[in-house]
Parts: structure tokens; sequence; C-alpha cells
């Protein structure tokens, strides 16, 4: 037996086989679609039919809303129609018309004041909303204390200062639906957590207080509210004490989202087991130290979704307040789209159009935050 | 009456609880309190348009609207001077009833009812509106008498239709109406050639006309066949207040009769006609007599204008409306606008 060289056996392979790309029908686009779309009869024919309603559906709105649309005008007589000319959505009419959709019938003298508002809200917003922010307490006290008291003197005026007034029945569009659902917001949760506590208080007088407001406001619809606060509250109190419309409208959005949002919180407290309250307690922390260190800041963690929720309905809900006759930024568009001047065929469709499509950006916006928010917190569960 | 007693009611209780603070507004009227107030609060609609209808600033405009202002020019000589509160049908009374406004004016029809039981007067009738037909140009009817065996589209379980049928049976023609649950839906079928003719308050035909693929092939007919005084409207019991909400609607519509307006307004301030004088304020102490000033009627005209000059600026030719005076021209020129003399 002579012993050979690996040289001399031929059949053994010296240099690794050539690495070859799986099939292209297994990777790629086309693999993701074998076995995702076409991955079965039955896939396949859902595949072709949902592709088919979204056809059908989506070709005409983009044909109306960008290839036939009517991007700007001199005069409104270009949104209409034609002899064998389509005229699809308006957007000169949402042009012309923008200043009115966002500040209402502000004084155009005074926009700047709306818009250096709109920057301040901006700028509070983004720096509660970024959590790592340097120093979050200065950024709490900004939007909580200086804030507020900011938009008031900005808003409304102060003569002494040269800011002229500016009453509230002329504020109007999105600065309304701002304004009401920011306040809204950050004036009922706080309320919410409260009334979620008071709710299971051991004292009685607190609980019995707390029952009676949340199944009280829960029990009634959100116009029924405003119309008493609008309508009714004047037949009570003399004109010379009655309260700003805008103020009534706005009290009693905070009344009505902050019993829902106690229902929210109590779920989230129920939901912390007993055994650390008591253990807590065993430690000796008081009432208020075991609820702000211990239970608040689980509970809310587990409702972020819904609080979120929450906001998000009553953001919509700001368009309620059209019924006391404060002209929101979904009735200034219903107003506008009233106008002879604009009387194309497709001025209405335009402006619900628009409508449609700032508050999805806006909710969305909100849903995006809570899911990131909703993340971060729960990173430790998923450990 | 139920509500006025529940009114009082709450009104008296209070008064009893603040004494103090609850006497002086009981005492005073409501044209010192709107004069300390420094504006008129206005129930209006909002999103009429020809009547009521902010514009692309925001400012309200149309016809309703300027008499608000005309109210506010003759108080405060400022036009700018008015809170609109935008009413919705529903809640118009109530909150004239509640105080929440000085005055309604709101194209709301004159009714007995309302005049009577709701606890409010009817100040001035500032557009006589009624029922009235549109129809295409081509189908050549030149009056609603012509329109018989004609199909008529009309919003269905409404005056309108009852008012259709009484004037068929009245002028013993055949009616084929088409009837409709939706204004909208009525509107669209006439205008895609289902119906003949479409029916509908004649202020609102000139509004929607212009919503027609081709408005001009299509012309409002001459006949009314029902009425609609339109008017300003204030809360029982206070006299003043009324006669000024009433006088502010006589004043422009005199102001038109002696062709007094804005472009001319300061020669005639010079004219020694005795009636424009007295208008006008430079002869006699009428104004004062109001609770308003001398020349209460100059600062109308000069800030809003005469009664013909609204009409024509919000809803006449030079308007996208284009509405004929028809019956509110005034009665020297065969309408029925017509205001008692100052004197």
């Amino acid at each position: 037996m002579t012993v050979t060289s690996a040289e001399d056996m031929v059949f053994v392979q010296r240099v690794p086989a050539k690495v070859l790309p799986p099939p292209v029908t297994q990777v790629g686009a086309i693999g993701w679609a074998r076995t995702n779309l076409f991955s079965s009869i039955r896939s396949t024919v859902l595949t072709f039919f949902t592709a088919g309603v979204l056809v059908w559906i989506a070709v005409p709105i983009i044909q109306f809303l960008l290839i036939d649309a009517v991007w700007s005008a001199k005069d409104p007589t270009a949104c209409l129609p034609r002899e064998g000319h389509e005229v699809g959505a308006c957007w000169a009419f949402i042009h012309e018309r923008i200043g009115y959709f966002t500040y209402g019938s502000y004084p155009p003298a005074e926009r700047w004041r709306v818009n250096l508002f709109f920057l301040l809200l901006a700028f509070g917003s983004g720096l509660m909303l970024w959590l790592d922010a340097p120093r979050r307490g200065l950024g709490a006290v900004y939007f909580f204390v200086v804030l507020p008291v900011v938009s008031y003197i900005l808003l409304s005026g102060w003569p002494l200062i040269g800011l002229p007034r500016v009453e509230t029945d002329l504020w109007g569009g999105m600065l309304v639906t701002i304004v009401v659902a920011t306040v809204g917001i950050v004036v009922s949760l706080p309320i919410g957590i409260l009334l979620a506590l008071g709710r299971q208080s051991n004292m009685l007088a607190v609980r019995f207080l707390s029952i009676t407001f949340i199944e009280f406001v829960r029990g009634v619809p959100l116009i029924t509210v405003l119309f008493m606060a609008s309508v009714m509250l004047p037949l009570f109190v003399p004109p010379e004490f009655s309260p700003d419309k805008l103020l009534r409208a706005l009290v009693g959005m905070v009344i009505f989202a902050a019993a829902y949002q106690a229902e929210v919180v109590r779920a989230g407290l129920e939901g912390i087991p007993q055994g650390q309250i008591e253990a807590a307690k065993a430690l000796g922390l008081r009432y208020w130290r075991l609820n702000s260190s211990i239970v608040l800041p689980q509970a809310l963690r587990i409702t972020i979704p819904n609080i979120v929720n929450s906001f998000i309905a009553l953001f919509k809900d700001t368009s309620l307040v059209f019924f006391v006759g404060i002209f929101d930024f979904l009735k200034t568009i219903e107003v506008a789209r009233l106008d002879p001047k604009w009387s194309g065929p497709n001025t209405s469709l335009t402006g619900y159009a628009f409508a449609a499509i700032v508050y999805f950006f806006c909710c969305y916006l909100m849903a995006s935050y809570a899911e990131s928010v909703e993340r971060r917190l729960g990173r430790a569960d998923r450990r | 009456m139920k509500r006025s007693l529940n009114t009082m009611t709450i009104a008296a209780t209070f008064a009893l609880a603040m004494p103090a603070l609850a006497a002086p507004t009981m005492a005073a009227g409501l044209l010192d309190q709107v004069k300390a107030r420094g504006s008129v609060s206005c129930g209006s609609n909002g999103q009429l348009p020809g009547f009521g209808l902010p514009d692309a600033q925001g400012n309200w405009t149309g016809f309703d609207v300027d008499y608000c202002r005309a109210i506010a020019a003759a108080i405060f000589n400022d036009p700018t001077k008015v809170k609109f509160v935008a009413l919705t049908a529903k809640d118009r009374f109530t909150a004239l009833q509640s105080g929440d406004v000085d005055v309604l004016i709101r194209n709301t029809t004159w009714s007995s009812s309302r005049d009577s039981q709701l606890g409010l007067n009817a100040a001035g009738t500032n557009y006589y509106d009624g029922q009235g037909f549109i129809v295409r140009q081509s189908i050549k009817v030149n009056s609603a008498l012509e329109l018989n065996d004609a199909s008529i589209c009309v919003q269905q379980g409404t005056t309108t239709e009852l008012n259709l049928a009484d004037y068929f049976r009245a002028n013993k023609m055949k009616l084929k109406s088409v009837a409709f649950a939706q204004l909208d839906e009525a509107l669209k079928a006439y205008d895609s050639g289902r119906c003949d003719a479409f029916t509908a308050d004649a202020s609102a035909l000139y509004s929607v006309r212009i919503k027609f693929s081709k408005p001009e092939e299509h012309v409002v007919l001459p006949e009314i066949i029902s009425k609609e005084p339109l008017s300003s409207f204030v809360r029982h019991g206070d006299d003043q207040w009324f006669d000024v909400v009433k006088w502010v609607l006589f004043g422009m519509l005199n102001a038109e009769e002696y062709n007094v307006n804005k472009a001319n307004l300061d020669e005639q301030m010079k004219s020694e006609n005795p009636d424009i004088k007295r208008l006008l304020g430079t002869e006699g102490s009428y104004g004062e007599q109001l609770g308003l000033t001398k020349d209460w009627v100059y600062r109308i005209v000069k800030h809003v204008g005469n009664y013909g000059e609204v009409f024509e600026r919000n809803l006449g030719p030079s308007s996208p409306l284009k509405v004929t005076r028809g019956l509110n021209a005034l009665w020297t020129k065969g309408g029925i606008q017509i205001a008692p003399p100052v004197r």
C-alpha cells in the first residue's frame, strides 16, 4: 500500500465549494411574495382581490386629490368644471382660506401672537415629550406654570404692555381646537387621577363624592354638558358675572374628560397587586408617598394606551364646541365651503378631505408617540 | 309660558339671594347695559350665504349681519362693536330668552306664536321672504301658473311641501311632486334633470342656483306662494330697546327713500328738505328721544349704508346671489318695505 498525498487524491475537494445564492424564487421580493402573498390558492385569490379593491379605491382618490386638482388659482372660477375638462379637488380654496382655518376671526394684525403661541406650545410639548431631556424639572415648570400664564396674556391681550384685548368670540379655527384639546388633556389627567384615588379612598365622604361625580358626568352626553354650560348658565347668573363662552366650553370639556380619565386610571390602580401596597405600608410609607412612588408609576404605565386613546377621542370631540357657537377647525371649514364665491361642485369635498388629512395627521402623531413611550417603559416587562 | 315662568323663578331666587348684585341690573334698561358694556351681542346665522357668513379674514358679512352692525353704529358710532353669536335654528330663542344675546337677527320668520308665547317681540322685518320656484330656461315657463303637469322636486315633510300642494289645489292645477328626504337630494335630482322645477324659500333658491353645474340656464319664477317675513327679535319687557332695534331698520329704510347714501351723505347734511333734516338730525332731537344721539341715522349710513346699499352689497346684482328686490323694494317702487316717518 502506498501512501499517497492528499494532492494525489483527486476526489478530495480542496477548495470550499462556491457559495451559490439561494434560488431567486426563495428570497428577495419574489420570495417574500411567494411566502406571504401566493403561498396557496386561497392566499393568491385573496391577494388579487385585495389588490383589486385597493386599486378600485385608491385610483379615483389620487385622481381627485392630486392629478385633477386645481392647486392655485387667482379667481374661484378655475375650480368650476368646463366642457371636456374634469376638475378635481380645489386646493386653491384651502389656500385662500387657510388663514381663517387657522385663526378664525382673530384680527389679522394680531395673528403673530397666535403663531408665537403655537411655537411656545410646540417647544413645551417637545420638552415634555423628550424623555431624556436635561433638567426635566424646569421643563415641567415651563409647561405647567409659565406656558399657561404667557399664553393667556398673549392670546387674550393685556393693554398695559401694549397687547390689545382680543375677545374669545373672535378666536376660531385650529387655534380653538388646539386650545380646547390642550387644556382638556393637561387639566383632565390630574383631576382624573385624584378622582380615581378618591374612588378607592377609605374616607366615605371622598369616595361618595368621587363616585357621584364620575357616574353623573359619564351618564350624560358631552353635548348636554356643553349645552348646559352655554345656554343654561346665563339663566342662573346675571350677564355681568356669566363667564366667557369659550371658558364655559372649556370647563365642560375638562369635567367630562376628567370623569373618563378617572375610570381609565382606576383600571391601572386595580392592576397593582395588593401585596405591593402592603409591603410599602410595612416599610412605613404614608398615603401620598405610597401612591406617588409605588402605585401610580406602575398604574399609569399600564394605562398609557388607554390614556392616549381618550386623548385622541378628546381631540376629536373638540369639534362638538360648535354646538355652542364656537367656530373650531372643522366648523370653519364647514362655514367657508358655503361661501358663494367658491361655489364649485368640489369645494365641500375638498374641505372635508383637508379636515380628514389634518385630523389624521394629529391623531397619528399622538398614537405614534404613545407607542414609543409604551415600548420604552415596557422594556422591563420584556426582559 | 312655562319656560319664562321658570326663568322668572330663577331670577327671583337670585334677586333674593344677591340683592346688592342683582338689583342694579334689574333696574337699568338694556340700552344702558349695552352702552356700559361697550358692545351689542347679536344672535345671528353663521352659515347662510348672503345673510350671515364669515369671509376669508373671518369678518362676519351678510344682510342680517349688517343690521346688527347698524345697531352698533347708531349706539357707538362704530360698526365693529358687535359680538356675534352663531346660533342654530334650534337654540336661537333660548339664547335670546336667557339674555345671552341682546337681539336676534337670524332669518327668523315672524309668526304669532313667536311674538307672543315665546316671550319675544318682532322688532322689524328686514326681508320679506316666501316660497318660490326655479326652472330651466329651456322649458320656456314664465309663471308658476304654467307649471300644470310639470314634475316638481321638493323636500319631504316641510311646510314647503304643504304650501306646494295648497297652491296647486287652489289654482286647480295637476301636481306631480317628487319628494326627497334631504334638501340636497332634491336639489341634485333637479340639477340632473329628474324634475322640471324645484321649490324652496326664494332667498334659498338664489343661493342654491350658483351651486348648479350651469347656473345661467336656470331662472327663478316671479310667483311667491307663501309669506315668510324675516324679522329681528327682542325680549318682552324692555320697550326702549325694542324701539331702538325697530328704528334702526326704519332709519335705514327712510335713508333709502330720501336718497341719503354713503356717497352723498355729507351733501345731504346741508339739505333744506325738512324730511331729510329731521332724519339726519340737523333739525329736532328725534334721535335723543330714542335714547340715541341726534346723528343716529348719519352714523348708520356712514358706516353701514342705507337699506338699498346693504341689500345691493349682500344680496343684489353686485353679490354672487343676484337676488332681485321684489317685495323688498320700497313702497314707492312697487315693493312693501315701508317705514314710518321720523318726526
